[in-house]
């Protein structure tokens, strides 16, 4: 609720993560796939990453805003279920991609260019396990201070600065 | 103007949710309410702040809670606010006298004209057990509200 606010669930192995695991710098984002402005943080944060190298992992959790981006479930499901498959990122990268076409048809086609066993992926977007794996990212973000999407966590910490380039990465560089 | 504390009573209000329907605070006797002023419809920050609550609505439900947003705006203002966002909870207006129900809380911006960004969660007992007050241009998020609805009963209490 104020720039105090902390991530009440700690980064783990359980995480899908990009960057050394003891990396100084922890980012976590909160994201949506169907929000225009985790859209627009995407390049952004490949972009802190390519700066940043080995200071930096970056952590994706969900927090899909439902009543408002109504596919935005069905893709977290859907890339949480190419995650059982070992390619959480690659879909992650595809969905912020193509953010304007996320409907069955597209998710499907994406999967298909990613060799994903479309059948026993769809069979894992409707296990219990994916969905719990939601929930639990999105009420441990709402018990974080999680208040919109993109939200933004700085070892550990809600950031709310200015995430544009390089204000974010000015910030980011600070705490090295 | 300081928000009422908690441990204060609640002061009851009836106020208009739709042009023919008034929705008070004692008929939530016995459950829990999060009681929302902020400013005003439309505003982008108050629309996130109201959107975040519309999405963890089954978690504050989990604690018989029900939320209650209320501003300054008129009874038709709301009806396509609601109407548009697609909100689950109901909105009043606190219109006429303006503000009186704000005021009474300790929640009223004098040289604006609106009310705070304010929280309050009453306990079945219309007890005020958390408030606090977010600066006007920041999304307080929900952390705090269910932090303070731990702490109540969840079960009917009347």
């Amino acid at each position: 609720m104020s720039s105090s606010s902390r991530l009440k669930i700690p980064v783990s192995k359980e995480d899908h993560f990009q960057g050394p695991e003891s990396a100084p710098l922890v980012l976590v984002e909160f994201g949506d796939y169907q929000c225009p402005y985790c859209g627009k943080a995407f390049p952004i944060v490949k972009r802190l990453q390519g700066a940043l190298g080995n200071n930096l992992k970056f952590v994706f959790r969900n927090f899909p805003l439902s009543e408002m981006h109504p596919d935005a479930l069905n893709a977290a499901k859907f890339a949480e279920a190419a995650a059982v498959q070992g390619k959480f990122w690659e879909m992650h990268d595809l969905l912020y991609e193509n953010q304007a076409n996320l409907d069955a048809e597209s998710l499907a086609g994406y999967a298909k260019g990613l060799n994903l066993d479309l059948e026993k992926l769809n069979k894992a977007t409707e296990s219990g396990s994916v969905e719990r794996r939601i929930e639990a990212d999105f009420e441990g973000g709402a018990r974080s201070g999680v208040n919109g999407t993109p939200s933004f966590f700085v070892n550990g910490i809600r950031y709310d600065g200015d995430w544009a380039y390089g204000p974010f990465l000015s910030a980011l560089k600070r705490l090295l | 103007m300081a928000l009422l504390k908690e441990g204060t009573k609640a002061p009851d209000f009836s106020l208009h949710s739709t042009p023919d329907q008034k929705v008070s605070l004692s008929e939530f006797k016995g459950r829990n309410v999060v009681l929302v002023f902020y400013p005003a419809d439309w505003s982008p920050v108050c629309g996130d702040q109201l959107a975040l609550y519309n999405e963890v609505l089954p978690m504050i439900r989990k604690h018989n809670a029900e939320v209650i947003g209320l501003s300054v705006d008129g009874i038709w203002c709301h009806l396509e606010f609601v109407k548009v966002r697609k909100y689950r909870f109901p909105i009043l207006s606190d219109f006429e006298p303006k503000g009186a129900t704000a005021k009474v809380y300790g929640a009223y911006r004098d040289h604006d004209g609106t009310s705070e960004r304010a929280l309050f969660v009453i306990d079945g007992d219309g007890v005020i057990r958390w408030s606090y007050l977010s600066p006007v241009g920041v999304n307080p998020g929900v952390d705090g509200i269910l932090d303070a609805l731990d702490t109540l009963p969840k079960k009917e209490t009347a």
